[in-house]
């Protein structure tokens, strides 16, 4: 092995969380492509959206800080406290994705209701007919 | 920081995750997607982000199980053995494309938990000085929400409202029509 790959593989482990973030993205993404059930194509949105939210958390951890609540408002030191921006953006972002994981449930409550199956390719030739 | 104890978690997230998606029983996959809900509420908790980790904690692990179980009790809770979907090939083609993209690009990525990374120096220390001369707060995450941009929250209130009508709608129509088998 020669030196630019170990200083590849030394950056990959440097970064842990994202290699996380890419195993459960792309895997949550080719579950919603390739699939053929409906709620495991939800699980997989599910999953996607929330690997997305765990990529911007990471951004935000600094070494060598706490929580940003701030103790002594006297004297505040940034280098202490982790970076707040991206909480406040992903708080949003869980609540309007479990919003529409709940409108896309519905659908598939009323998509089971009309075709009888939740399988994809029995839906598809149902609907051909 | 523990690096070992974000590796754990970073490992349990990942079996959870494949739970999720490789068991057939559906309530089975569904609890496990709830197990890793917990698992990242966790991670984030130990990553700093308190506000956030309850959030997930709740609506995600809570709330999200709740509506993936209700949904299977009204269809069927196990899916059906059936062969493989043909015509999948932008999936085999675009998913690696975007993993190697996603890998190269790491590198310029900061190193995880790096102090004077970017988005850590630009702007963040504004907020985190100007929390309680400006808005009287010490939870600098509650201030940027409520005061900066309340409302931008008070919008997103708006689309939880609206998705519930949406809901309310869709289950309303389909029941009313829907009385085949």
């Amino acid at each position: 092995m020669n030196a630019a790959a170990l200083e590849t593989f030394a950056i990959w482990l440097q970064r842990p969380n994202f290699l996380t973030f890419i195993v459960v993205f792309l895997w949550g993404l080719y579950i919603m492509i390739a699939h053929h059930n409906l709620i495991k194509k939800l699980i997989g949105m599910y999953l996607v959206q929330t690997s997305v939210i765990f990529f911007f958390i990471t951004v935000s951890a600094k070494t060598g800080a706490t929580v940003p609540i701030l103790v002594d408002s006297d004297l505040v030191r940034p280098e202490l406290y982790v970076n707040p921006l991206p909480h406040v953006l992903m708080l949003t972002a869980i609540v309007v994705g479990v919003a529409t994981l709940g409108v896309s449930l519905a659908l598939t409550i009323a998509v089971y209701r009309q075709y009888g199956s939740l399988d994809e390719e029995v839906i598809l030739k149902q609907s051909r007919e | 920081m523990n690096m070992s104890a974000n590796l754990a978690l970073l490992l349990l997230l990942i079996m959870t995750a494949a739970g999720a998606i490789l068991i057939k029983d559906l309530i089975g996959a569904v609890l496990v997607l709830g197990s890793y809900s917990f698992f990242l509420a966790l991670l984030w908790a130990w990553l700093g982000a308190v506000d956030v980790a309850f959030t997930e904690a709740v609506v995600g692990a809570g709330l999200a199980t709740v509506f993936f179980l209700l949904t299977l009790f009204l269809t069927v809770p196990r899916e059906d053995e059936g062969q493989l979907p043909r015509g999948q090939w932008p999936a085999y083609i675009g998913l690696p494309l975007l993993g190697m993209l996603l890998l190269y690009i790491a590198e310029d990525l900061p190193a995880f938990g790096d102090p004077a990374s970017p988005p850590n120096v630009h702007l963040a220390p504004e907020y985190l000085t100007q929390s309680v001369p400006l808005t009287q707060t010490p939870n600098v995450v509650a201030s940027v929400l409520m005061d900066y941009r309340s409302l931008d929250t008070l919008i997103e209130t708006a689309v939880i409202f609206t998705a519930g009508v949406a809901t309310a709608c869709i289950l309303r129509r389909s029941s009313v029509r829907g009385s085949r088998p």
